[in-house]
């Protein structure tokens, strides 16, 4: 078994910690796990991404190899498409938020980007910033896009809910709660 | 014991506390700022006593390392890899003195320059220094070879020099810990009490006896057991697969073994009779090490007349940039079927300075001043501030090294061009400006230096600045007149003031200092966010 995914987004979207969420509920279940992402400058405003294997045998390189990527994750719809040479053309996933994030002069047309989504043969793209706010965490975009994903990872939503409050706990119960709320959210969108 | 899930920062920092550190002196870089950041946050550090507080710049975080080891304690340096140029004359100097206690020097080395200005490699410094060095390949050796890395120092008496690069420093994994934590050491002061006095006289002797060292340090390098020979049964090609590099390879034979020969180097220098042994063995040498080709150097030697080798320097492998697992394997002469195309319509996003961020304003007011006076150039530096270069602003003409732009105006300015403006950071004023700034006051240079006072180290995440609260002092000290030092607030309210207040100090013959103040926009949300889960808590408590 091995899942290979890549988290991307916008500096500040939380690409990030949905990858350590993932990757502390992986190492909980006894599985190898290995997870690359670059700090410092990228992360102000710039293209961010992580690297996530996981796998049930020892994992060599912390990056994927270009055509194995299983799962694109992505909180931002013209993200998704950057890292397109890594996914597996036949039976790599991408899921995606579909709310652009709009802090560059040359954003392309949407109706592009959505077009260019819908030739990837296995996709979900859905507006994870409404779902977000529904579920009264509007900054909550990557965990409904996490929540959504989970139905693919192999990994049971218990799991990730334990690795959020292991991860966020830190930061306050009420922040801790919002986030699950916003986990669940996402995980009804891809149940339905 | 269970696994903790720890980036390799974070493994070589919780190693080193286990080993007996007594203390970390490092300033941020990146990708080397969360060793250090690890230990202060660490409660074990803390009840352990272990001095973590950042220092003003690697320079004197390195000669504190090196004063703590002739204490006889155990002591970690940490930086980012141009970190060691700062550092230089202490790194090369500290091979000469040897150590007392274990000292262990971290390098993280940035190829593909992800966070930085250059893609240098540490390895050519160890090699230079004459001093051991470590390049783990996963996060579980980073761990083990911290404790190993203090042996091996105490062993030769020698700094010890840990290489690593991004994907090994910003990558997580499972990390199992030793059952048993060490004891830090004991006070001891050095047996020779010249060992640390490099006069003429006595440091020919240090020299001549740090290269008498050298065949056993190779011997260590060869029975240590962190390299490795993998025979292999194609001996056309012999492949030296440094550090990460060997993850690399080993990722093209994923379920199936190597055919070729393997050396796997992880300690330096290398080890003589397993690369002979490749050599004498395989038609062919292929190497593949993550970062400059340092390695295969050696291996051509200058007149490249033996085997054929290849690598970076013959195009095998693109000379720069890091290394991937698709460019092993196109080396390796695989088929590699990529994925799919980037579409044309994805836009470039580079980074860009915060919603809120002070630099904002203090940019907007200077191009403003800067309209004034068409001749002059702003000269800056290393930091957040640096997005100033990139639209909308395009402020600054130059950003060198740490401290640069303050010099670099003194120059030009005394080249005629006026103007000369220097845009620096906090933090990176006291790391290496204020001793730029000493010379303009010294030879009276007609500068304005804007000194962007954000209250904290911002672009590495928040860390302590040295700079906070002694700006103005450290100004007047160095010989600034108090009245051309000019604290602002850099607010769009006050935008038409701050204009006019820059456009009266750049107009001034002489050195001007203009300090924009205001909390980074970054570290006032963290700071709001930590103070809401605290008042949290308490409310529970009550």
């Amino acid at each position: 078994m091995k899942i290979d995914i890549i988290l991307c987004g916008v500096g500040g979207m939380g690409a990030l910690s949905s990858a350590a969420i993932i990757s502390k509920a992986a190492l909980d279940m006894g599985w190898y796990m290995k997870q690359a992402e670059t700090h410092g400058m990228s992360q102000r405003g710039g293209d961010v991404q992580s690297h996530l294997r996981l796998s049930d045998q020892p994992i060599n390189s912390d990056l994927i190899p270009e055509g194995q990527c299983d799962i694109i994750l992505s909180v931002e719809p013209m993200e998704a498409l950057r890292y397109l040479p890594f996914l597996n053309k036949k039976t790599g996933w991408v899921i995606t938020n579909s709310t652009p994030f709009v802090n560059i002069p040359n954003y392309p047309d949407y109706a592009a980007i959505e077009a260019e989504i819908k030739k990837i043969p296995n996709h979900i793209l859905f507006d994870a910033d409404a779902v977000a706010k529904e579920a009264n965490n509007p900054k909550g975009t990557n965990m409904v896009v996490l929540g959504a994903a989970s139905k693919y990872l192999g990994i049971d939503i218990e799991k990730l809910e334990d690795a959020v409050r292991s991860n966020f706990g830190k930061k306050g119960e009420s922040i801790v709660n919002a986030n699950i709320a916003a986990l669940r959210a996402g995980r009804a969108v891809a149940d339905k | 014991m269970d696994k903790l899930l720890f980036l390799g920062d974070e493994a070589i920092a919780q190693a080193a506390i286990d080993a007996g550190l007594s203390g970390v002196y490092a300033y941020p870089g990146t990708p080397s700022t969360e060793i250090t950041e690890f230990i202060q946050d660490s409660k074990m550090a803390r009840e352990r006593g272990i001095r973590s507080e950042w220092c003003a710049n690697e320079k004197t975080a390195m000669e504190a390392a090196l004063g703590m080891s002739y204490a006889g304690k155990r002591a970690m340096y940490c930086c980012k890899h141009v970190g060691v140029n700062v550092a230089a004359d202490c790194f090369v100097n500290s091979a000469i003195t040897g150590v007392n206690g274990g000292l262990i020097y971290i390098a993280a080395d940035d190829p593909s320059m992800h966070s930085s200005q250059n893609e240098q490699d540490s390895r050519f410094y160890a090699n230079f220094a004459f001093i051991p060095a470590l390049e783990p390949a996963s996060q579980q050796e980073a761990y083990d070879m911290i404790h190993y890395g203090f042996d091996l120092s105490e062993k030769f008496k020698e700094p010890v020099m840990m290489r690593i690069t991004t994907r090994m420093a910003h990558s997580r994994a499972g990390v199992t810990r030793k059952a048993e934590v060490r004891n830090q050491n004991e006070r001891s002061l050095p047996q020779d009490k010249k060992q640390f006095i490099l006069l003429p006289a006595i440091a020919r002797k240090q020299y001549n006896a740090l290269l008498a060292k050298q065949p056993d340090i190779i011997k260590e390098s060869e029975t240590a057991g962190w390299n490795k020979y993998f025979d292999g049964e194609n001996k056309k090609l012999g492949i030296i697969a440094c550090g990460i590099g060997y993850n690399y390879l080993m990722e093209n034979f994923r379920d199936k073994k190597c055919p070729y020969p393997v050396v796997k180097v992880q300690q330096y220098p290398l080890p003589q009779c397993m690369i002979e042994k490749l050599y004498n063995e395989c038609d062919e040498i292929l190497v593949l090490e993550e970062g400059q080709p340092l390695v295969e150097q050696q291996m051509r030697g200058f007149m490249n007349n033996g085997k054929p080798i290849h690598g970076r320097l013959d195009g095998t492998l693109s000379r720069v940039g890091e290394l991937s697992p698709n460019m092993v394997g196109k080396a390796l002469g695989l088929e590699i079927e990529g994925g799919l195309e980037i579409p044309a319509l994805v836009a470039p996003r580079p980074p860009k300075l915060c919603d809120g961020c002070p630099h904002v304003d203090s940019y907007t007011a200077l191009n403003e001043a800067m309209k004034s006076f068409p001749g002059g150039r702003v000269f800056s530096d290393i930091g957040c501030y640096t997005l100033g270069a990139l639209p909308p602003f395009e402020a600054i003409y130059s950003t060198v090294d740490m401290g640069a732009s303050i010099t670099m105006a003194k120059g030009a300015s005394e080249g005629t061009l006026l103007p000369s403006v220097a845009v620096i950071g906090d933090s990176t004023f006291t790391h290496s400006g204020m001793t730029g700034l000493l010379d303009c006051c010294v030879d009276n240079a007609n500068v304005t230096i804007i000194i962007l006072d954000n209250e904290i180290t911002g672009m590495t995440g928040s860390q302590k600045s040295s700079a906070t609260g002694r700006i103005e002092s450290i100004c007047t000290g160095m010989g600034v007149a108090p009245e051309h030092i000019r604290v602002i607030n850099p607010l769009k309210k006050n935008h038409e003031e701050n204009v006019a207040i820059m456009k009266e100090e750049i107009g001034y013959k002489g050195v001007s200092v203009i300090i924009p103040r205001r909390e980074c926009i970054v570290a006032m949300n963290k700071r709001l966010k930590a103070e809401r889960a605290a008042k949290e808590k308490a409310a529970k408590q009550n």
